[in-house]
């Protein structure tokens, strides 16, 4: 697994999708501006993705978040073709998915990427065990060999025990475990996964995202992450995404999202969300003048721990430091409780 | 305002040639290739001459445990199995033990054709709009048409016997098992085949993995309609000299015999019954999968 370590990258460039039955006639008229309403109701054509760019880094989880017909599940289905793109460019590694032909797409499919579905979308009419080998057997490897690895994940998601089971025996929780079993045998170096845990209850999803949290750890594979639900966008994206009408209208670390929305359907959403646990330190620093007073804290600490630390022990003042200890800035406890109860608008974020 | 009352028709004398044309084409296509159909049908003959030799030489005590396995195989229950049994000795006991052996044979013998041959048209159906847009008129014909229109062609082309009998049975019988090959490879959930699609599989491997697994069900219910309309055309097939139960029906009506008559139909329903009850019991074994359901 050590050729994971760094990931394969993906970038998608200018991709831009048309539904309809003649989508190549519009897309130049798109490209110069055509709107998506006036799309629909002269031309009967619908602009599911509009000039998509987004780099995705090797080795990290990329959250596409949106609403419903936002474009997101749309998105996704381009990084693996499983829909072609109207026009653009979806460069896997050093590939363009989009230029491959049937049986170099496959292969790609079999090798480089596996997927988590929303609804499971597993075969009903095989066990636990038989749909966890299921792409290794597609790959035809020796059943011996698909055995044992698919083993190894059904214990890794903590389904030891229910290798015979049908999925229609298993509650929906377990039997998207079956699906996050199924995508990891495969071994692929992305992991796709579309809207994977809306279908599970609160309790459940929690669960399942600190099991997603934990293999990452050790996985380490670029994991792109499509969900409806900032709270899970927050938790589990390294860099996220947000798509609205087929468009990004915003992309960045979480705190860059939670610190600047870009405009004001971003800040609606963050107004809810507890900023103590998603902003770190690193984000309300000021460069450091003098000698750093106070205690050190450790780049990377969210606010609320970090305001913990310093009212406990009293200092009005502390100052980051790296994993090594070197010093990367000061820290002013009035500072800190600022950004985490000012509700940012994105105008006064602006301003 | 003549033509407001009786109906303009064609010109008799035209319409008699137009039909002496067709008739004569269709006797010269016969003439020429009638040969040429009886030898590629000479495979067909063979294995349905030795099935009828199996059911009706064999000893009976052997043919009804033969009977009754098959039966427990495929159910795995005592009841239908012992139904089977009951049934066959119950028809033997009033002496229509070689009729119905022979009724049997042809029923076997066309279903086993209608599967081999409708099956794949099925799929092919159910993977082309194009195609499902063709057959789907041709299998309407097929299912409206009167069913002793078929024995015409059949005979003149191949005379009487066995074989035309088959040939005219199987038509017959066939589109239900395309018809439902179709519904069911349409009905596969379009999630499951996109996640198959998603781990990179081939067209061969979504269809053995997925579509043809998840279409079973509907596809056994097409082979047991199936079956039941092969039964149903053994009577009328009688008529070109297919032997079995239908002849002495056939009989029975010409000489207004009752007994005979009813004998014989409750012969031919009890076989349906066997049939239908542990085919149907196959394709629920099939689904159990789908029983236990978490709660």
């Amino acid at each position: 697994m050590a050729e994971h370590l760094t990931g394969i990258g993906i970038s998608i460039r200018n991709l831009y999708k048309i539904f309809g039955s003649n989508p190549d006639s519009y897309i130049d008229a798109v490209k110069a501006g055509m709107t998506k309403a006036e799309l629909n109701e002269k031309h009967n054509h619908v602009l599911g993705l509009k000039d998509i760019n987004i780099d995705m880094p090797g080795g990290g989880i990329q959250v596409v978040m949106g609403l419903s017909g936002s474009g997101k599940s749309t998105l996704i289905r381009h990084i693996n073709r499983l829909i072609d793109p109207t026009a653009g460019e979806v460069i896997v590694g050093d590939e363009d998915v989009v230029k491959m032909n049937e049986a170099q797409l496959r292969e790609f499919r079999r090798h480089k990427t596996a997927m988590v579905f929303q609804k499971f979308a597993l075969l009903p009419h095989r066990t636990v065990l038989e749909n966890t080998v299921y792409g290794l057997e597609i790959q035809g490897l020796p059943r011996e060999e698909q055995e044992k690895q698919a083993r190894r994940w059904i214990s890794r998601v903590g389904l030891d025990g229910f290798e015979s089971n049908y999925p229609n025996q298993l509650s929906g929780g377990m039997q998207q475990r079956v699906g996050l079993a199924r995508a990891l045998t495969n071994d692929a170096p992305i992991l796709l996964m579309d809207e994977a845990f809306s279908a599970l209850d609160p309790l459940i999803r929690m669960d399942m995202q600190t099991v997603l949290l934990d293999l990452q750890k050790e996985i380490r594979k670029t994991v792109v992450f499509i969900t409806h639900d900032l709270d899970e966008a927050l938790r589990l994206g390294d860099r996220i995404a947000i798509l609205r009408d087929g468009e990004v209208v915003q992309q960045g670390t979480k705190q860059e999202i939670v610190l600047r929305p870009a405009d004001e359907y971003i800040s609606s959403f963050v107004r809810e969300v507890n900023r103590g646990r998603v902003i770190s330190v690193d984000m309300v620093m000021a460069p450091l003048t003098g000698e750093p007073k106070g205690m050190p804290i450790v780049s990377g600490t969210v606010l609320e721990i970090a305001a913990k630390k310093m009212t406990d022990s009293n200092v009005p003042e502390a100052h980051v430091t790296d994993s090594s200890g070197a010093v990367l800035g000061k820290l002013a406890i009035n500072e800190v409780i600022s950004a985490m109860v000012t509700p940012v608008d994105h105008d006064s974020a602006a301003a | 305002m003549d033509w407001f009352t009786k109906f303009p028709a064609m010109d008799t004398d035209k319409l008699t040639a137009l039909k002496k044309a067709i008739d004569l084409g269709f006797r010269n296509f016969t003439r020429a290739y009638g040969d040429t159909f009886e030898t590629i049908l000479f495979p067909v003959q063979w294995f349905m001459f030795r099935v009828e030799q199996l059911l009706t030489t064999s000893p009976w005590p052997l043919v009804i445990l033969a009977f009754a396995v098959i039966a427990w195989l495929a159910s795995r229950n005592w009841k239908i199995t012992i139904g089977v049994v009951l049934t066959l000795l119950l028809i033997g006991y009033f002496d229509m033990w070689l009729d119905t052996m022979k009724t049997v044979a042809m029923t076997v013998v066309a279903t086993i054709m209608a599967i081999i041959l409708g099956i794949p048209i099925g799929i092919l159906m159910g993977r082309s709009n194009r195609i499902q847009a063709v057959l789907n008129p041709i299998l309407d014909v097929m299912q409206t048409m009167p069913s002793f229109v078929y024995l015409i062609p059949v005979v003149m082309l191949l005379g009487i016997g066995r074989v035309p009998g088959l040939i005219a049975v199987m038509v017959y019988a066939i589109p239900p098992i395309i018809r439902l090959t179709n519904l069911g490879i349409r009905l596969v959930d379009k999630d499951v085949l996109e996640a198959a699609d998603a781990f990179g599989s081939s067209n061969w491997q979504r269809l053995k993995n997925v579509q043809m697994p998840l279409a079973l069900p509907t596809i056994m219910a097409g082979v047991n309609q199936t079956i039941m309309m092969a039964l149903a055309m053994v009577v009328v097939a009688s008529m070109i000299g297919v032997q079995g139960l239908g002849l002495p029906v056939l009989k029975a009506i010409a000489n207004q015999y009752f007994t005979l008559g009813v004998f014989n139909g409750l012969a031919i329903v009890g076989i349906a019954i066997i049939f239908d009850r542990t085919s149907q019991a196959y394709g629920k074994r099939l689904q159990k999968h789908l029983e236990v359901v978490h709660g």
